[in-house]
């Protein structure tokens, strides 16, 4: 059954901009972003909005609801009262472009800085063996949408515009551990590098980026409280550090 | 205001799988490529395929090789598909999805630790490489990171991380330029600021994908308008049988704002089961003849393959995508679909929830949240839904180079001939890596061979004023209602089955909105501005649509993804036509073309009582073409 909702849309450019409040029609089992499309459609021909797959899958219609960093598409708009008016505003962490649409350049700076997966010299193509339980751990991380709500959300550079030169972000400290766990991959220094270049040493295990991702990837545990712990391997025992050294090559 | 202007060896359009390997390939023999795409980085429609990348790897029945891959390539595409593009993408997938191993991609693995393989539709062996339903995610990000790579080394040797390949994300090409008959460059707009640029190069290489939003119900996003499709007939190339559209058999049916989203196939792969209302598990009622030695006709040998593949016929809900949708289509006409015009998939039966969960992972998810369903207990509802145009543009198999226009190559889903009438699952994703590669050597091959070409300033005044028409016409037609009517006209009239009365009147009709969308004004600034952007989109459609309402009328049979109410059934004389659909700058034209002939050696491939099904007595009797 098609019902009339309050939908409070913040639109505007860097100079300048304020919420805005419509109604608009919303159907049985729509999504936010359905609405917001249908706010396009009929009264706001240039409401700039990103999305792609419209299922979760390509992390493209991030913004904050309510306050809370999500996916557009992937929040019922029966997950609010029914008289309760929705808030959708752009992801607070980055620049704002127009509307709904942030400038997330920052991101794909952080992605290029990371140093490179690094295969074994002197292995061919098809020669790779892996056990299905070695890849698993950094396959959890992979599947990661980069719709980076957890950048967003992470107080480290949610309000501190200063820090991000020198913290990567859940998300790409999350890519380190995830080559520093890949069984083949060859560079032994990412633990420091995590620690000394990408702002590991910032992380204090709020556990924020893991309660926004929408993959439900535990950032946190499995990735950062991981890194930390090699890192103070790696300080502080060297007799340990030769042994990573060593089972690592055993994982070939 | 100057014009922003760039110059590349190389520019490929699109950053899908295969835009992103075109680009690693030319980067790789040393050419300055720039990659362009409508979205960002890294969300490209690749980015969405769940099942996997087909290749005979034989990791996990090594009966398979590239013979076999070839032969079910084939026969899914009921034998319309270039011969030698269907051989080169046999022979070459294995080794490209190993070196996506080699760039870091982390697949699924067999016992062995080697790559894991799934069954799919229309594959005799387990062939799909996979990571759980998220195989073009990994396959798109370790493209995304090699590029990386690339741009790190290009750091190390310039100071500058982007001197030799560059990544220009929410950009839209609106032109394709030509000097002299010869590729110059490309011509577009940034989206954000909707400010124009101008790039120059020697060769271009059109990778955007499919046509999906010409159609109401799809499972493409926002991206699928047929860009390159449109660009590369307006830049004097030729599409191929462009009456070909795969409706894949299971869409998401409810609710409606869900409707067309992909339920992929590995949930069939894994035992999946159709049924109608009446709790009939109807697919054995539709195996076709021709593939009536392949597919259990009884519940229990169908159940028994999942246990031993070589002893038993596989179940028909893994018959090639168009029977599927076809039969679930005939079962919703004749009442036996549910309330919303489905039917039922039901996986819970066969696998416990957490083998589910695993196997299935986005599927769980996109179900529970989207649809309150739990695929893990109760059945899912599907439908068919616009999923993937098998026509496209015409290239030579081995260059990618697109015919008649020189600089220019396609490859992708943008493509046409690789596969024929009807694309197998899994079929797709690997032939991104192979024609992306090819088309990529194809570029540098032409680079080394010719020099840029100047773009004139009447090419840029032209593009330009095209960017600015719709800003300046006042109270003219609304981009979105009109696309609107054209989904409306294609979903009732060219659809999955298909009639000449309505194909012609769908013809007219196209032509009724093209010519009122040349009177499309736009409301707002250029800044990020969606009703502008679809405004270019829909042009692209309008003429897609046309190339397709064109062909589909034109071909008297049933064949793959085009099936006629009026001509039902495979024609043998057919399948040695393809239709070219060309440009002459008013409307297009559709002419007939006959089919290169297969060469000996691969003809000896099939038995000739298979290839009796299929072709004329006097090609069987000739037995290849040489
Ligand atoms: C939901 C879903 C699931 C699928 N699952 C599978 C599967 O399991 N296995 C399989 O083999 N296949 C699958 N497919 C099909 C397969 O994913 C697509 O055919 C394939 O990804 C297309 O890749 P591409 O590189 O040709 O183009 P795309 O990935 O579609 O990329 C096109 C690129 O071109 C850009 N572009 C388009 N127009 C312009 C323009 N005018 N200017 C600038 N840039 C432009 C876009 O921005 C984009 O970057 C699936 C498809 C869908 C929709
Ligand atoms: S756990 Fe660390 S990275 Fe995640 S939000 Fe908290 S501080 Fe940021
Ligand atoms: S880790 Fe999760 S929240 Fe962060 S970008 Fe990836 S998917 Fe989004
Ligand atoms: S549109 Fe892709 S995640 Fe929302």
């Amino acid at each position: 059954m098609a019902r009339s909702i309050k939908l409070r849309i913040w639109r505007g450019d860097s100079t300048d901009g304020g919420l805005k409040d419509v109604v608009v029609e919303a159907n049985e089992g729509e999504v936010v972003l359905d609405v917001i499309h249908r706010v396009q459609a009929t009264q706001m021909g240039d409401l700039a909005v990103r999305w792609n797959c419209k299922a979760g899958k390509c992390g493209s219609c991030s913004m904050e609801i309510n306050g809370k960093p999500r996916l557009a598409c992937m929040t019922q708009v029966a997950s609010f009262g029914e008289e309760e008016t929705i808030t959708v505003t752009p992801l607070r962490a980055f620049p704002i472009i127009k509307d709904l649409v942030t400038d997330v350049s920052f991101n794909y700076k952080k992605a290029m800085e990371i140093p490179a997966y690094e295969p074994p010299a002197e292995l061919a193509p098809g020669e790779a063996r892996m056990e299905q339980i070695d890849v698993e751990r950094s396959q959890e991380f992979r599947k990661c949408i980069e719709c980076f709500l957890c950048q967003d959300v992470c107080h480290v550079v949610r309000d501190h515009e200063e820090n991000k030169k020198s913290f990567a972000g859940p998300r790409f400290l999350m890519r380190m551990a995830e080559l520093d766990f890949h069984p083949l991959d060859q560079r032994k220094t990412r633990k420091q590098e995590a620690q000394e270049q990408h702002g590991l040493g910032f992380c204090n295990i709020t556990k924020c980026c893991t309660e926004v991702c929408p993959e439900h990837i535990k950032i946190t545990d499995n990735a950062l409280i991981p890194m930390k712990e090699r890192v103070a391997d790696v300080k502080y025992d060297p007799v340990r550090w030769l042994g990573s050294k060593i089972r690592k090559r055993e994982g070939l | 205001m100057t014009l922003e202007r760039h110059k590349y060896d190389v520019l490929v359009i699109g950053a899908g799988g295969a835009g992103l390997r075109a680009a690693v390939e030319a980067r790789e023999s040393g050419l300055r490529v720039a990659i362009i795409c409508k979205s960002l980085f890294g969300k490209a429609h690749t980015v969405m395929a769940e099942g996997g990348a087909a290749a005979s790897m034989g990791n996990v029945n090594d009966n398979d090789n590239w013979m076999v891959h070839f032969r079910d390539t084939m026969r899914g595409g009921k034998f319309l598909n270039h011969f030698r593009m269907a051989e080169l993408h046999a022979k070459e997938s294995p080794d490209r999805i190993w070196e996506l191993e080699v760039w870091g991609a982390l697949f699924d693995r067999t016992k062995e630790g080697k790559i894991s393989q799934r069954n799919f539709g229309g594959h005799e062996y387990p062939r799909l490489a996979h990571v759980g339903d998220r195989t073009g995610l990994e396959l798109i990000r370790t493209m995304q990171q090699k590029i990386v790579q690339l741009q790190q080394k290009d750091g190390r040797e310039t100071g500058d991380m982007e001197s030799g390949i560059k990544v220009f994300a929410e950009l839209t090409i609106t032109d394709i330029l030509k000097e002299n008959g010869k590729i110059s460059g490309a011509y577009g707009y940034w989206r954000e600021s909707g400010e124009e640029v101008l790039f120059e190069a020697p060769a271009v290489v059109i990778a955007t994908g499919g046509v999906g939003k010409t159609f109401k119900i799809t499972s493409n996003s926002w991206e699928g308008t047929g860009d390159g499709h449109a660009l590369a007939l307006k830049a004097g190339a030729n599409l191929v049988d462009m009456e070909f559209l795969q409706f894949h058999p299971t869409g998401m049916v409810w609710p409606p704002s869900v409707r067309g989203i992909l339920v992929t196939e590995s949930v069939r792969g894994e035992g999946g089961v159709l049924t109608n209302t009446n709790g009939e598990r109807f697919m054995f009622k539709y195996i076709p003849d021709v593939f009536k030695d392949k597919y259990a006709d009884n519940e229990a040998e169908a159940d028994r393959w999942y246990e031993d593949q070589d002893n038993n016929r596989r179940p028909p809900e893994l018959l090639p995508r168009d029977e599927v949708a076809r039969a679930i289509n005939s079962e919703v006409k004749a009442g036996r679909g549910t309330e919303h015009g489905g039917v039922f998939l039901d996986v819970s039966k066969r696998l416990p929830a957490e083998v589910i969960k695993k196997r299935l992972p986005s599927m769980w998810h996109q179900f529970y949240e989207l649809a309150g369903v739990d695929i893990t207990k109760e059945p899912m509802e599907v439908g068919p839904t616009c999923h993937y145009v098998m026509g496209g543009v015409e290239v030579e198999p081995d260059t990618a180079a697109a015919v008649g226009v020189p600089g220019l190559f396609a490859a992708g889903e943008v493509a046409g001939g690789m596969h024929g009438s009807n694309r197998l699952g899994g079929n797709s994703l690997s032939d991104l890596l192979v024609f992306g590669r090819r088309a990529g050597m194809g570029a540098v091959e032409y680079v080394k061979k010719n020099t840029a070409t100047p773009v004139s300033d009447a090419a840029i005044k032209a593009a330009a004023e095209k960017i600015q028409a719709p800003f300046d016409r006042q109270g003219g037609e609304n981009s979105y209602s009109l696309h609107a009517e054209l989904q409306e006209v294609t979903h009732n009239l060219v659809g999955i089955i298909r009639t000449g009365s309505e194909l012609k009147e769908a013809i007219a009709k196209i032509a009724e909105i093209r010519k009122r969308s040349a009177n499309v004004a736009v409301a707002g600034g250029r800044k990020f501005n969606p009703g502008f952007h679809l405004a270019f989109d829909l042009d692209n459609m309008l003429l897609v649509a046309e190339s397709t309402a064109k062909s589909a009328d034109a071909r008297e049979e049933s064949r793959g993804g085009h099936t006629r109410d009026d001509f039902p059934g495979m024609n043998n004389k057919w399948r040695q036509v393809n239709h070219i659909s060309s440009f002459d700058g008013e409307k297009v034209n559709v002419r007939a073309q006959s089919l290169p002939p297969m060469p000996k050696e691969l003809f000896d491939l099939f038995d000739v009582h298979e290839l009796e099904k299929y072709m004329t007595p006097e090609e069987v009797a000739k037995g290849g073409s040489n």
